[in-house]
């Protein structure tokens, strides 16, 4: 701490090319947290999924439809305790703009395999029971200011009706809370009663599922359960594939692009730009001040001494640009209106941005440090 | 008020044996220093003249180790300072020697208070201490009124003052100063040189003072003349 004023008092030595530099750290870091942010998004967006779910789906591919009969074959496979039965509607409420997930589910076994959502027991009982109702999550309903017993249009871009039409109403007969925060800020989609839409839709595509969410007895098993359901349908004209539930939302996140590479690939062109210009700065700071340095040195400094000194110099720098674009980054997200994605710069993020000031420290810090050790006091002081 | 010529002291404090200094540039090999024998005992004030290229800074520049001989004994202060590595000569420099340069030298970014702190931060004294250390140093050389002044704000005497504060700051047993007046005018030279003689004087600190300039040398106890790279008129003290 005794040589931080030294640290310090280097910094301000150009103070305007100091700012900038800082204003250059900064505004990467702004935009490393945000990138970060959405990369922690995607990551986490499985996490919190329960261990003890496996998804079943067409081999090809999830778009590929299953056949409902094959849902009691499933239950029976040893090891697997409840089965229930999810297809994506794709509807759209009033303006494509106002994207939300609806899955047509069968409501009993729905909220039989997903305890986390938490719904009164008239609600339940409503939606089991009402063939053209509909439950929301808490969030989607104040977003638009649903409540119960509101009628929902939507028009579906994947299904239409005997009639032709691509136009449902759906009955709110539920709104669903999440059993905690993870769960919470996730009741922001719609679960629609199968049986409407099985009825309803063109008889070519009844009696069809997307997927079917099984619930497993022993987590610890998962894997042999998932290896026994797809083998009960080997050799069969639905052969399936079955994973975790994690792995599933992962790999429906993947089909529009690896998100992960995406960002970590203009992270590192960020933080490539941003080496190199702080990287010149903290050469053209220490060539400036060699006689400074060796001065140092005459006084008694060590070599190590002085690497060190450059090195913390850097460190300073890129940890008070990285903290200033951090908090910015902070406050963007937690600035974000309800129907954004929840970014949040979360401690994976801080520990990003923690490792790459010390690695961006490091990169534009060492040269200069190594080359203001390495001087030699009688040249450096003779302007040599 | 200058002497030339040796004065007769009891135990040197430099002792300087056969003491060669070459440099290779390219292929060339340049001896700037050859055979130098010289003696400097505790308390002396010594003034090193030649003219340009004779050797006098890189002598200066051993004896206060800030480079090695090739060849020869170098003993300051009981250490073999020729033998010491480059991080236990720096430990050493720190315990032992005070520099005054000719451009002073200072941090421009630090106040004078903090430039005198610096050989202090090398010491185990907190702040406190440092701070109450740097204070007396400057009220020593007459500027504790200056403190909280940046190099910039003070003239080149000050300057010069505030760098012999730094010097004295740690208490060494030799100052070493390369052209310490070579920059300023007249009387404000005879200023800083009556200061170092007083230091000398009272406070019988070694001081080994490189100059060209004849008054400069009036202020040292004795002269050395170096040409060529050897000592001209001033044997080894007792030799």
């Amino acid at each position: 701490m005794k040589y931080l004023h030294l640290v310090w008092s280097a910094l301000l030595r150009r103070k305007t090319r100091t700012l900038f530099t800082l204003l250059s750290l900064t505004a990467a870091f702004l935009l490393l947290g945000l990138l970060q942010a959405m990369n922690s998004l995607v990551a986490g967006s499985a996490d919190f999924l329960g261990a003890d779910r496996l998804i079943t789906q067409a081999r090809i591919s999830f778009t590929q439809p299953l056949p409902m009969r094959m849902l009691p074959q499933v239950e029976s496979v040893p090891g697997v305790t409840r089965v229930a039965h999810s297809q994506f509607f794709g509807g759209v409420y009033q303006d494509q703009r106002q994207g939300f997930p609806q899955f047509v589910v069968g409501p009993q076994r729905l909220l039989d395999v997903y305890p986390e959502w938490i719904l009164p027991e008239e609600q339940r009982l409503a939606f089991v029971s009402t063939a053209d109702g509909a439950i929301v999550g808490a969030r989607l309903a104040e977003r638009f200011g649903w409540k119960l017993g509101d009628i929902v249009p939507l028009t579906s871009f994947i299904w239409t009706r005997a009639d032709g039409s691509r136009n449902w109403e759906w009955r709110i007969v539920g709104i669903f809370e999440g059993r905690d925060d993870e769960w919470r800020d996730r009741a922001q989609l719609m679960y629609l009663n199968y049986a409407q839409f099985d009825e309803a839709r063109s008889p070519g595509a009844r009696g069809l599922a997307g997927i079917f969410i099984v619930q497993v007895a022993d987590p610890g098993m998962a894997e042999e359960v998932a290896a026994a359901v797809d083998a009960r349908f080997e050799n069969s004209p639905d052969e399936t594939k079955t994973q975790a539930e994690a792995e599933f939302q992962l790999g429906f996140l993947r089909q529009f692009g690896d998100i992960g590479f995406i960002m970590n690939a203009i992270s590192g062109a960020v933080f490539f730009t941003i080496l190199i210009l702080t990287g010149f700065t903290m050469s053209q700071a220490v060539r400036e001040r060699i006689p400074e340095l060796a001065v140092l040195k005459c006084l008694g400094f060590t070599d190590r001494a002085v690497l060190w000194l450059v090195l913390a110099e850097a460190l300073l720098l890129c940890a008070l640009g990285a903290l200033a674009g951090m908090l910015l980054a902070s406050a963007v997200t937690g600035a974000l209106p309800p129907d954004f994605p929840p970014l949040r710069t979360d401690l994976r993020v801080w520990a990003f941005a923690g490792v790459s000031v010390l690695a961006l420290a490091a990169a534009v810090g060492l040269p200069p440090a190594l080359r203001a050790m390495r001087l030699r006091i009688v040249d450096a002081l003779a302007g040599r | 008020m200058a002497v030339d010529g040796a004065a007769a002291v009891p135990a040197p404090l430099v002792r300087i044996r056969g003491v060669t200094k070459a440099y290779v540039r390219g292929k060339q090999r340049i001896e700037v220093l050859h055979g130098i024998d010289l003696d400097i005992p505790d308390g002396d004030f010594v003034a090193l003249m030649g003219p340009s290229g004779s050797g006098k800074t890189t002598l200066l520049n051993l004896i206060g180790g800030l480079d090695s001989p090739s060849a020869g004994e170098l003993t300051v202060a009981g250490e073999r300072i020729d033998a010491l590595s480059g991080e236990a000569l720096a430990h050493w420099r720190a315990e032992t020697v005070g520099f005054i340069f000719q451009s002073y030298n200072l941090m421009p970014v630090l106040s004078a208070q903090r430039n005198v702190e610096l050989p202090l931060l090398l010491t185990a004294f907190g702040a406190g201490e440092r701070r109450r250390r740097a204070r007396l140093a400057l009220a020593l050389v007459g500027l504790d009124d200056r403190a909280g002044h940046k190099p910039s704000e003070l003239s080149g005497g000050q300057q010069q003052r505030v760098a012999i504060a730094r010097a004295l700051v740690s208490d060494p047993r030799i100052l070493i100063c390369d052209e310490p007046t070579g920059d300023l005018d007249r009387k404000t030279a005879d200023e800083v040189l009556t200061l170092l003689q007083l230091l000398n004087r009272r406070f019988g600190k070694t001081i080994v003072m490189v100059t060209h300039d004849p008054k400069a040398a009036d202020y040292a106890a004795r002269t050395v003349h170096l040409d060529k790279g050897s000592l001209v008129d001033a044997p080894a003290a007792g030799h």
